[in-house]
């Protein structure tokens, strides 16, 4: 396999990312759309959220947005800063950071609901 | 007549400093169906380059072996190969640089003709969409085409390319779309967009800002980590894209 760097692998982390959130919005949409035709479809599947599994989805959820959501400005910086291009490492790195400090104490927050 | 040299004559090939173990991937097209690694020692120098021992297994070993070479001192743009999985010029790559065990693949993304030799006509086709000469059709000056050294300076960085195709096939959008017109076209454009004596930039602007053009670049880097002339692939990219968002050129 070829060895990209931090750019390569913070692109890997973003489609991955991007695609499993764009899977989950689409099954949102449908599952949110039950409650037009059957209440207690809806009912179901709003209690499959609250289920260990569901919550568990929705910490991974939340990782796979604030990562999404870091890099995205990571690379509109990349974008629009002509001498950005020189520091993106050091970006991603930021990314990383900035990501951890969100996403522990969230993931902790919604982890203890599961208790 | 000569009889003192103070340089002791170097015999680089046989009985040299240390043993080396290559593993190159091979393709026959006459006989192979898949691409087959296969192992080769080689004695060479630590400061020997990786083109150094595959010369030593042609040479030696396995006189099959099939790859390209002609400057051998990194400015022909021959000799890019993938090298412990990077792509890297075989002439300017140091044994010391990358340890006892060197694998050697050809490049990803074209298609393998024998060894470690590609394809690189679709590669070439792209680079001359990109109309990478000057254009200028105002009536010839009686000396040069002047400019400022504050304009020379705009493109210089992009004048360095030798065409290799490292970057080109690092790039894991381009191994997904071979349509992608790639890094190397896209640095050969922007030698010629931002030179204050072409008249061609629109045009050439039109050809990137195209769904095969500079968008599909996702600023992966692994380009600009590739060339091996330390072009800052991604800046030109992205300068391509800032000129047709602001267009200005
Ligand atoms: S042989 Fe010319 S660049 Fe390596």
């Amino acid at each position: 396999m070829y060895r990209g760097r931090e750019g390569m692998w913070s692109w890997v982390l973003h489609r991955v990312a991007g695609v499993g959130i764009f899977i989950f919005l689409v099954a949102h949409i449908v599952d949110t759309s039950f409650v037009g035709w059957s209440a207690d479809l809806y009912n179901h599947t709003v209690a499959l959220y609250r289920s260990s599994i569901g919550r568990i989805g929705e910490i991974i959820l939340i990782g796979a947005v604030l990562l999404h959501a870091f890099n995205g400005l990571r690379i509109i910086t990349i974008d629009f800063v002509p001498k950005a291009t020189r520091i993106q490492r050091q970006l991603f790195y930021v990314v990383v950071i900035v990501f951890l400090a969100v996403f522990i104490p969230g993931a902790y927050y919604l982890a203890r609901a599961m208790f | 007549m000569i009889t003192d040299r103070s340089v002791p004559i170097v015999t680089h090939i046989k009985g040299a400093a240390m043993q080396v173990t290559l593993r190159i991937m091979r393709f026959d097209p006459e006989k192979d169906k898949k691409p087959v690694m296969k192992s080769y020692k080689a004695e060479v120098e630590p400061t020997d380059r990786v083109l150094d021992a595959l010369n030593y297994v042609k040479w030696y070993e396995d006189g099959t072996l099939a790859y390209r070479r002609s400057c051998a001192h990194g400015i022909c743009g021959s000799d890019a190969v993938i090298i412990n999985g990077v792509n890297r010029l075989a002439c300017k790559t140091l044994i010391q640089d990358v340890g006892k065990t060197i694998t050697i693949e050809p490049l990803a993304g074209f298609k393998v003709l024998k060894d470690l030799i590609v394809d690189f006509e679709p590669f070439f086709e792209q680079y001359r969409s990109v109309l990478p000469y000057l254009i200028n059709n105002d009536p010839k000056p009686i000396k040069e085409r002047l400019q400022s050294p504050e304009d020379r300076e705009k493109f210089d960085d992009t004048t360095k390319c030798i065409l290799c195709a490292s970057c080109t096939t690092s790039c894991p959008i381009y191994w997904a779309n071979p349509d992608y017109v790639g890094p190397s076209a896209i640095v050969n454009a922007h030698r010629f967009i931002f030179d204050s004596r072409d008249q061609a930039a629109a045009e050439r602007l039109d050809i990137l800002n195209t769904r095969s053009g500079v968008w599909r670049c996702r600023t992966i880097f692994n380009c600009t980590e590739a060339c091996p002339r330390e072009i800052e692939v991604t800046r030109a990219i992205e300068d391509v894209k800032r000129a047709i968002l602001y267009g200005e050129s």
